[in-house]
């Protein structure tokens, strides 16, 4: 097959490291090569940040170039934009509806665009945007919308369902699998 | 077993496997990670030390003592290290011994983008550079086989994207080693004149059989395919993979110090055309033309910046992404301080006096960034000290001037500076920002923190009184709550204006620290609210101004992100902000 390219893109702090290690996990599970590349230090610092999951036969580079991913994964609309060139033509975009203004939108230097979404899919781009946070929240806790956004996305992730299914399972918490395994069927359900 | 592993927890697993016993490192972004997992492992002790020049002489002792060694450091630790790395050299090892260092192309956390290669060539020390998690751990392994083979410490080089990225690493059992018998040997191990005349002409010796060993040595590996040859080194490599694939050969380097000129020779001639591939400086590059060789390589391929996939295709075959963007402009998202840091509040008061910030390596260092924007400069670990000593000598600044440093980057080379300006009859104010932690590389413990990297308490070091120590008149080090405003403008005022040395410790916990109490989000009382934008200068990620129904824009807090510092409410005039 094809190495399937993955990004997670969203503000630091938001939980992206745990989503890509489950979809490593439900990488390896399905017994795949699997390379994840994760961003350390200063631009953790409630900055814009990225995660490459690129799983295959054969994986080669750790990271995703313009026009090659095959899914973004956003945790929020801004950072869905912003990494969009990233995707490949015919991919998808999965994203949170959640808005978090960046400094120059704070200090006013510059607008937070409206209707992102809407000129994403103007575009021609397969977009999905959900409010992840919401289901996340209905399930127990705001803290598994990571999980409900991977849910969102399980049906282009190329991963048999229970696989993934399984993944989450195995990396998130113990005392919050059940929240965690209730966002995601949720998540799953509102796309199927 | 196969793990999916980070690059560095492959070499902390290596460090196990290869019964490594004693590692000393000081935290320093990508490298930090190695030393956290290898802490992990009971059958290691594992320590933080105040810097790299202290680790990496720990380690050298550890290895002298008989037992298998290492340290880590970030490409710019590796400077301050660089007067042991250097003696390494000359003494050789006892126990195997490896120096991890992890450079940042594309300076994703760094201050410069140095590259580490030259280290290994001035120093005369070997040097391997894997590619993946799974050649981490298997390079951390013939490392420590070398290392006691040819009696010297052998430099692993690493690179941000080594280090964090991730792959399936197979799992071994560890191998415990005894102590070697420590034998004194003064002629090997004291390295004065005499001695190290003695001393130089084995490395000499031991550098020309490296070189011969980097023949036939298995860190290096020829795949045969194409016409096309492609010589690289670490992650390049798997670029390279990615555009080329098996359309190519490739001589992948993993030992990048010493090159062997027999093997580049023999390589070069079972193909029509090179192309050299590596990051950052063109060092085998040089290397290949030095030997008469015609190579593509930083003539065309940039010196800056973190190489792909993508930057190879565009480079070197002209091909350009297809996608697709939007027209609309999107606001850059720059990292900023937490939500609820204690050093919000010393910018804050800092740009309210106008006075200049000489900054230093840390978190803080974002407090040059709008709308706080109040550091005038960052160099280096310590230099916001030493630096502003010099400075303030030739202008006589010290009633406007301050330094800027964190608790941990005290420790590790501020103090020195301190000593300078009292020793020397400077007059400077220094403030420390003691969060209680070392914030940036992700909450390593330190001298001041009172517990040890494997979490086991620590004697407890008092900052007043190494200033004290260090000369700073006691009632010229005051400490303050960076919480309190007024106060710390009033104490940091009076010490400008005193005709000493001084010093003002911030403390404060880092607020992400477990333990630290987070209160309720705060509210904006939109009736007192007047929208006269003073809360905007704090640049707290959790304040926007947001148009009401009145069409008047008003202060409003995130309820997701505020963790109820309070910072907003001693600021605002009109007693807006509300718990």
């Amino acid at each position: 097959m094809k190495t399937k390219n993955i990004m997670i893109v969203g503000v630091g702090g938001q939980g992206s490291l745990l989503a890509s290690r489950i979809l490593g996990a439900a990488a390896l599970g399905s017994g795949y090569d699997v390379k994840v590349s994760e961003v350390h230090g200063m631009s953790q610092r409630g900055g814009s940040v990225v995660t490459y999951v690129r799983y295959g036969e054969n994986v080669a580079s750790p990271v995703i170039c313009e026009g090659e991913a095959d899914v973004i994964l956003s945790f929020e609309k801004l950072e869905a934009a912003r990494w969009l060139p990233y995707l490949r033509i015919g991919g998808t975009v999965v994203t949170g509806t959640q808005e978090i203004n960046p400094m120059p939108v704070i200090t006013g230097a510059a607008q937070y665009p409206d209707a992102l979404c809407e000129k994403i899919k103007a575009l021609g781009v397969d977009i999905i945007s959900e409010d992840a946070v919401a289901i996340a929240e209905k399930a127990g806790s705001e803290k598994a919308a990571n999980v409900a956004l991977i849910g969102l996305a399980a049906h282009v992730l190329g991963f048999d369902a229970a696989a993934l299914r399984d993944a989450v399972a195995a990396c998130v918490p113990a005392k919050a699998r059940d929240i965690n395994l209730r966002a995601f069927d949720a998540a799953t359900e509102k796309v199927g | 077993m196969k793990k999916i592993m980070l690059g560095n927890e492959a070499v902390a697993r290596g460090l196990y496997e290869a019964g490594v016993s004693f590692v000393s490192s000081y935290p320093g972004t990508p490298s930090t990670e190695i030393t956290e997992f290898a802490a992990k492992y009971d059958e290691i002790y594992a320590e933080w030390a105040p810097n790299e020049k202290v680790a990496l002489e720990a380690a050298l002792g550890a290895s002298v003592g008989g037992a298998r060694s290492f340290c880590a450091m970030k490409h710019v630790g590796l400077n301050v290290a660089a007067d042991p790395l250097f003696i390494t050299a000359y003494t050789g090892v006892g126990g195997g011994f490896v120096i991890g260092v992890a450079d940042d192309p594309g300076m994703h956390s760094s201050q410069n983008e140095q590259d580490s290669r030259h280290y290994a060539e001035a120093a005369k020390l070997p040097m391997a550079e894997p590619a993946d998690s799974a050649e981490c751990k298997e390079f951390v392994r013939l490392c420590y086989e070398y290392s006691e083979k040819f009696d010297t410490p052998f430099i692993l080089r690493l690179t941000t994207r080594v280090s964090h990225s991730s792959n399936p690493v197979e799992t071994l059992e560890r191998s415990e080693l005894p102590l070697k018998e420590y034998v004194k040997d003064a002629a090997k191990h004291v390295m004065m004149p005499a001695n190290a005349r003695r001393r130089h002409v084995v490395v000499e010796k031991r550098l020309a059989d490296l070189e011969e060993f980097a023949y036939s040595c298995p860190f290096n590996k020829i795949e045969k395919g194409g016409n096309l040859g492609i010589i690289t080194a670490g992650n390049c490599y798997n670029y390279a993979k990615e555009v080329f694939g098996d359309s190519a050969s490739y001589l992948k380097l993993g030992l990048v110090y010493p090159l062997s000129e027999k093997l580049i020779r023999e390589f070069a001639e079972s193909v029509e055309q090179i192309i050299v591939i590596e990051e950052l400086d063109g060092f085998i590059e040089r290397f290949c033309r030095s030997m008469g060789l015609k190579v593509t390589g930083k003539d065309v391929l940039p010196l800056c910046g973190e190489y792909s996939q993508s930057l190879l295709r565009e480079k070197l075959l002209g091909e350009e992404p297809q996608n697709t963007a939007l027209g609309d402009d999107i606001p850059a998202r720059p990292p900023v301080l937490c939500p609820g840091c204690p050093h919000r509040g010393v910018f804050y008061v800092l740009k309210k006096m106008g006075v200049t910030v000489s900054g230093d390596i840390g978190c803080y260092t974002l407090g040059a960034v709008p709308p706080l924007a109040a550091m005038d400069s960052t160099y280096c670990m310590g230099a916001s000290i030493s630096a502003l000593h010099g400075f303030n000598k030739v202008r006589g600044d010290e009633d406007r001037s301050v330094a800027v440093i964190g608790d941990s980057t005290f420790m590790h080379s501020g103090m020195t500076g301190l000593v300078n300006i009292v020793y020397n009859g400077g007059k400077s104010t220094v403030i420390i920002l003691d969060n209680r932690i070392t914030g940036m590389t992700g909450h390593q413990q330190n001298p001041l923190t009172g517990l040890t990297l494997k979490n086991t308490p620590a004697p407890y070091i008092c900052l007043e009184d190494i200033c004290a120590g260090l000369g700073v008149a006691r009632e010229h080090i005051r400490v303050v709550d960076p919480a309190k405003l007024k106060e710390l403008e009033q104490v940091i005022g009076e010490e400008l204006s005193a005709d000493c040395p001084s010093v003002v410790i911030c403390r404060r916990p880092c607020a992400l620290l477990k333990g630290v109490e987070r209160h309720p989000a705060l509210r904006v009382n939109t009736e007192k609210c007047r929208g006269c934008t003073s809360c905007m200068k704090i640049g707290c990620p959790c304040i926007s101004m947001v148009r009401g129904e009145d069409g008047k824009k008003k202060a409003a807090v995130d309820p997701l992100m505020c963790v109820g510092c309070g910072l907003c409410k001693e600021l605002c005039a009109f007693g807006a902000f509300e718990d």
